[in-house]
């Protein structure tokens, strides 16, 4: 068997759980703008150009209001944050697997970053292939979910109500297999509890750029703390 | 739709280049060729793990515990899904049987 279908074989059942997820929450999103009067071309070539679900939402809002380019640009930028620590914590990572590094980068959504950034591939299985095919396996699930939610507009045959617990359920459960794996847990208690003081803090609207500054400014003040352990803890 | 096709086309690819930017941006401050600086190093080693955490708090940010319900769906979601991962440790299992029990509270009992 050659290493790019080992590594396919390697990473699909790490993306099943996100095919169920992003198959509801993308046909939800190409429901969402088939009912604002837009054609199945749109949800399916922004799925493929943006691919991060929370933005591909307020983009529509975007798109049904005024002519705002630069607005649009700052907002993307705002809603992205997070994706900074994505980039900071996958240098090292994404380090020599060659011109894949682009589509690596280019498709880092909050779940192929998940997965890629916990999870060691089998013995044998290239990681450089294993995170591409992470990555294109989810970037697939999510525009072809999109597609069909816009193609298929109102046309769902069962009460799908609370399927996207799936995104939350699969962040529990990455959550814990990282503190399973670590000694040290100051970095995961600092991220939940800061969330959840920048969250009653600052609501729900504005809370992601608040969480990252304080944990950020946390994480650097108590560096002495935090790394000495980190030494010792297997990574 | 209140825009003509270009000023939509122009909208979509300012979102893309926004988006772009902050996926590209550290690999662009901190190239593979070069040394990165131990305080981005350390950032690298302990930021993963502050930031699912966050995306735990990210994924509920929308639920009320002041209004009906009281966000206790989720916790029994949760829950189901902490006592399932404890116990088996199959990713599968922890999330589909979570995500199914919620599913049912919501549309069953917390209705």
């Amino acid at each position: 068997m050659n290493e790019k279908m080992k590594a396919l074989r390697a990473a699909f059942p790490y993306t099943v759980p996100i095919c169920a997820g992003f198959a509801f929450l993308g046909l939800a999103y190409g429901i969402y703008m088939h009912s604002k009067g837009f054609s199945f071309v749109y949800p399916m070539l922004m799925s493929m150009t943006i691919f991060a679900g929370s933005m591909e939402f307020v983009t529509v809002n975007l798109l049904t209001s005024v002519f705002a380019p630069f607005h649009a640009l700052l907002l993307a930028v705002m809603v992205n944050a997070r994706h900074l620590f994505y980039g900071i914590s996958m240098l090292e990572t994404y380090k020599g697997v060659g011109a894949k590094k682009f589509y690596l980068i280019f498709g880092m959504c909050d779940e192929s970053f998940s997965i890629n950034c916990t999870t060691q591939p089998p013995a044998g299985v290239d990681r450089g292939w294993f995170m591409f095919f992470v990555t294109l396996l989810n970037h697939i699930y999510w525009v072809v979910g999109s597609t069909l939610g816009g193609i298929l507009g109102g046309l769902i045959p069962f009460n799908t109500a609370g399927i996207d617990f799936v995104m939350t359920a699969l962040f529990v459960v990455i959550f814990l297999d990282q503190w399973f794996s670590q000694k040290n847990h100051i970095p995961a208690v600092l991220g939940i509890v800061v969330s959840v003081a920048c969250l009653i803090g600052f609501g729900s609207d504005h809370f992601i750029v608040a969480a990252m500054a304080f944990i950020l400014l946390l994480l650097t003040l108590f560096r002495k703390k935090i790394e000495p352990a980190e030494e010792g803890a297997a990574s | 739709m209140s825009m003509t096709v270009w000023q939509s086309v122009i909208t979509i690819i300012m979102v893309v280049l926004g988006t772009m930017l902050t996926r590209f941006l550290p690999f662009l401050l901190f190239p593979a060729n070069k040394p990165t600086p131990p305080y981005i190093q350390y950032l690298g080693k302990v930021l993963p793990f502050s930031v699912i955490g966050m995306l735990v708090i990210y994924c509920l940010k929308g639920v009320s515990l002041t209004s009906y319900a009281y966000g206790l769906p989720e916790a029994l979601g949760i829950l189901l899904t902490v006592l399932l991962h404890c116990w088996k440790r199959n990713m599968l299992l922890s999330v589909a049987g979570g995500t199914i029990f919620y599913m049912l509270l919501v549309q069953l009992v917390f209705v």
